[in-house]
């Protein structure tokens, strides 16, 4: 990591370990930010780095979010080893999910998986909705965090901030190895990559499931923090979170390492920030958002920052050698 | 000498088209071979058939005596045979130096080995290659940004990095710049010569083929018309026919 | 599920009602399939935003008839309303996608359908709406199979408009130009034929058509804001199984698609209808591909 990069990664866990402290009513904000965070990093692992646009990655929260919230409803532990347990077990659950899936369909081209990941991550809150197993349509309550009021703000604050920093720097270095360059190479032509030997299904799979089980844990936490997990609004919520995790993919720049951080954080304030003016208006707000990036700016903020400063932001240079 | 690869009566048809009927080819182990026809002779479909880019409707093709013609693209390759495409592919958005990284054999890599950052090993290869054709000055820049003639000779070194037994050229001096043909070709002997690697080249330059070439075969409709040493299939009158004729 | 089945087995007649129910509703689906296999053959364009052009339509068609207008007057009112909303659509916004990887024209169209879809919720509130017209049921097999008839004559008018549709592209000039288009958009500019007129009359009409199909839904059915994914899913799946070409293959597949979520809402619940749909179109696509792999082919 070069100079700027380190410092920028301290600035933000000094920030990020302050924060909570420092702004105690902020805490559920906070950690949401962690969360946006963590959304768009792993939608970009498939949609950025390798090509493959998904519209259903909400499936994997909703799969964890219910995974952790029975396992703490049913295992009978005291709360916070029910809650690791559940969210591990959240984890594996979104993990393993991905590989039925994905080994399903991703071998569907472009659009196709984009409709096709859309059409799971509905039926899933579909499924879960009716079932009542999971509480259907009522869906389930975790057990209440023990402690102060302001408490439960604070550890998620910092629970969401350190997964979030482990998929950063997982991620990272991910992106270097034959795994990152096979999922380079299926983007930028997926038929040479076949044809040079690459056994394109298998990077797909692993990156889907490694995006799944980070989206799976995350869900197990979300459902904690905010108390309850509702089929349509928390849990498969395709049409907030679900969509989010792509527009902040893209907005911030797809396909780098620092795009989706920027987009997350950039996305999440501004919506902090205006959501008592927009309220009800906000998710016309994102049809209209969706909307404008893909005509207008498609390459996002990163992307268009590169074509401004192309020195500044990764350049790449002839050598003189 | 022993066969490396082995076309036995291979046909082909799209539609109403037969466009490979009944053809058959020997490339031996070792050597350069030669394809060429007028346009529409049906020789990238024998490529496409051999590479395992769509099923054959008859015949068989082996490769080191194992049937492939059942193989998709990426079997076929993980064994060692490989393909260059006309109208050159790369990946775009890829340094050269990450070209030929993501180049490196694949049949033997683990699950876990893919995990791994690219071993210095690859990178000695990789710049050797890149030096090889001629790129080294451009190895950090994005594929993308190559000249035509330049991703041709990427494309190339690719195929190099991942140490085929039988490469397949197609058209490899198409677009290139005149002056750099001899260059290509010298290259090419090379790495037959040096790194043992048997090629089965298509071409539509004759004064190229006929120079690299040890055996030549003439396709025609479909159909092989001729079939031996380049001056016997240069001297032969329904080659030249096939060509005067066509078009 | 099992005494549902049960019931089936028993009482052949509520089959009979399952699959005629799901005939008439069927013709409606059809109908949206037809134009997105429309804008799909002539601009390679997937309109995400088809379901949510159906919502529009019916909610044309509710608002004619709070003005105390016969709802079937709605029709020809929801058809031309959405005909500009469509013309509107792509002058706006689907130019722009048009000529570019297929995956953008997704996520535009999808950006539109959920700026819908939320405007309408806030506008007229998530409750349900419809706007039937009282023509009674009929009934037959001892009064197990029951069709009302608003649906029948539904399904009437939606074959109806097909065929005029049809009728319109196979015979008059715009039609010409828009079959001439789709074979080869090229060729067909070389000869004189205005590309991007053609595209916008072609997405105009189809959003005509799911005006059509939503003003029908409004009166033998229900609606409110968020109808709009499911339909855009029907018309996807019932395409990619016929085949963009295939005009009568979408008419059946349509159909049946109709008579396959009755029995499934049926056998499975009504609260699991909507995810039996999605999940057909995901095992649709996943069969339609493994049977293109062994040729070696993929979906284009």
């Amino acid at each position: 990591m070069n100079r700027k990069e380190t410092t920028l990664c301290v600035a933000l866990l000094a920030a990020g370990l302050i924060a909570p402290v420092a702004f105690s009513a902020y805490t559920s904000q906070i950690a949401f930010l962690w969360v946006m965070v963590i959304f768009a990093l792993t939608w970009d692992m498939l949609g950025g780095h390798a090509g493959y646009n998904s519209f259903g990655n909400v499936l994997f929260f909703g799969v964890g979010a219910y995974t952790c919230a029975v396992i703490q409803r049913d295992a009978g532990l005291s709360y916070f080893t029910a809650l690791f347990l559940g969210l591990g077990a959240a984890g594996v659950m979104a993990a393993v999910t991905a590989v039925v899936f994905g080994l399903a369909i991703l071998d569907l081209r472009g659009h196709y998986f984009a409709i096709a990941t859309l059409g799971l991550g509905i039926a899933g809150g579909e499924i879960a909705a009716g079932w009542r197993y999971v509480g259907a349509g009522s869906g389930l309550v975790p057990p209440l965090y023990p402690g102060q009021l302001g408490d439960r703000g604070l550890f998620f604050s910092y629970l969401f901030l350190a997964l979030a920093a482990a998929v950063f720097v997982l991620f990272r270095r991910l992106y270097r190895t034959q795994f990152g360059l096979a999922l380079h190479a299926i983007r930028d032509n997926e038929d040479k990559a076949e044809a040079m030997g690459l056994h394109t299904t298998r990077y797909k799979v692993t990156g889907w499931s490694i995006s799944a089980f980070f989206l799976g844990i995350t869900g197990g936490g979300v459902g904690n923090l905010i108390g309850f997990i509702d089929p349509h609004d928390v849990a498969f919520a395709g049409s907030t979170y679900g969509v989010w995790m792509l527009l902040m993919a893209i907005l911030g720049g797809k396909g780098t390492i620092w795009g989706p951080v920027l987009g997350a954080f950039v996305f999440h304030i501004t919506q902090e920030l205006f959501w008592t003016y927009l309220l009800g208006w906000q998710r016309v707000a994102m049809g209209v958002l969706i909307v404008l990036i893909v005509m207008f700016f498609p390459q996002g903020i990163l992307g268009w920052a590169r074509e401004r400063w192309p020195q500044r932001f990764g350049a790449t240079v002839e050598d003189r050698s | 000498m022993s066969a490396l690869l082995e076309v036995d009566a291979v046909s082909k048809r799209f539609g109403g088209v037969v466009a490979n009927n009944a053809v058959s080819i020997t490339v031996g182990a070792g050597m350069i071979v030669g394809l060429i026809g007028p346009n529409g002779s049906g020789k990238t479909t024998l490529f496409n058939s051999i590479a395992g880019a769509h099923p054959i409707d008859n015949g068989s093709i082996r490769f080191e005596g194992h049937e492939i013609s059942r193989l998709r693209t990426g079997a076929i390759a993980r064994r060692g045979l490989l393909r260059t495409f006309q109208q050159t592919r790369i990946y775009g958005g890829m340094s050269c130096l990450e070209n030929l990284y993501i180049s490196v054999p694949q049949s033997g890599m683990g699950w876990l080995e893919s995990l791994r950052r690219p071993p210095p090993e690859a990178h000695e290869d990789a710049e050797e290659l890149l030096g090889f054709v001629g790129l080294r000055s451009k190895r950090r820049l994005p594929a993308g940004e190559l000249s035509f003639g330049q991703q041709k000779l990427l494309e190339l070194a690719m195929a190099l990095m991942n140490r085929p037994r039988l490469l397949l050229l197609d058209e490899p001096t198409a677009g290139i710049n005149p002056t750099l043909i001899n260059g290509l070709i010298d290259r090419l002997r090379r790495i037959n010569a040096d790194l043992g690697v048997t090629l089965l080249v298509i071409e539509h330059n004759m004064r190229v083929i006929m120079n690299l070439a040890e055996h030549i075969y003439c396709l025609a409709h479909g159909e092989i018309l001729a079939s031996g040493e380049p001056d016997a299939v240069r001297a032969d009158s329904r080659v030249l026919d096939a060509y005067l004729g066509a078009g | 599920m099992w005494s549902n089945l049960q019931i089936l087995l028993q009482a052949p007649a509520f089959g009979v009602d399952l699959a005629v129910n799901g005939v008439l509703v069927g013709a409606v689906f059809a109908l949206v399939a037809f134009g997105m296999a429309l804008v799909w053959g002539v601009m390679n364009v997937i309109n995400v935003a088809q379901g949510e052009l159906v919502m529009l339509g019916g909610y044309v068609t509710w608002l004619v008839s709070r003005l105390g207008v016969n709802p079937f007057a709605g029709l020809p009112v929801s058809m031309a309303v959405l005909f500009v909303v469509g013309w509107l659509m792509y002058r706006i916004v689907v130019f722009r996608v048009v000529d570019r990887d297929m995956f953008i024209s997704v996520l535009a169209t999808f950006g539109l359908g959920i700026l819908l879809a939320q405007l309408i919720n806030q506008v007229f509130g998530s409750d349900l709406r419809t706007a039937s017209p009282d023509l009674g049921t009929l009934l037959f097999m001892n009064g197990i199979v029951s069709v009302g008839v608003v649906k029948l004559a539904a399904f009437v008018l939606a074959l109806l408009v097909g065929v005029l549709l049809w009728l319109f592209i196979k015979f008059s000039r715009l039609g010409q130009a828009i079959r001439a288009t789709a074979q080869n958009p090229r060729a067909a500019r070389i000869l004189g034929v205005e590309t991007d007129h053609v595209f916008a009359f072609t997405f105009a009409l189809n959003a005509a058509l799911c005006g059509a199909a939503g003003s029908l839904a409004v009166m033998a059915y229900t609606i409110h804001p968020y109808i709009g994914l499911p339909y855009t899913v029907r018309s996807f799946m019932i395409v990619v199984t016929a085949g963009v070409g295939n005009l009568p293959g979408v008419v059946v597949a349509g159909l049946g698609l109709g008579v396959a979520e009755n029995f499934a809402g049926f056998l499975l619940g009504a609260q699991f209808q909507v995810a039996f749909v999605f999940l057909l179109m995901v095992l649709v696509l996943v069969v339609r591909s493994r049977l293109l792999r062994h040729q070696r082919k993929y979906l284009e």
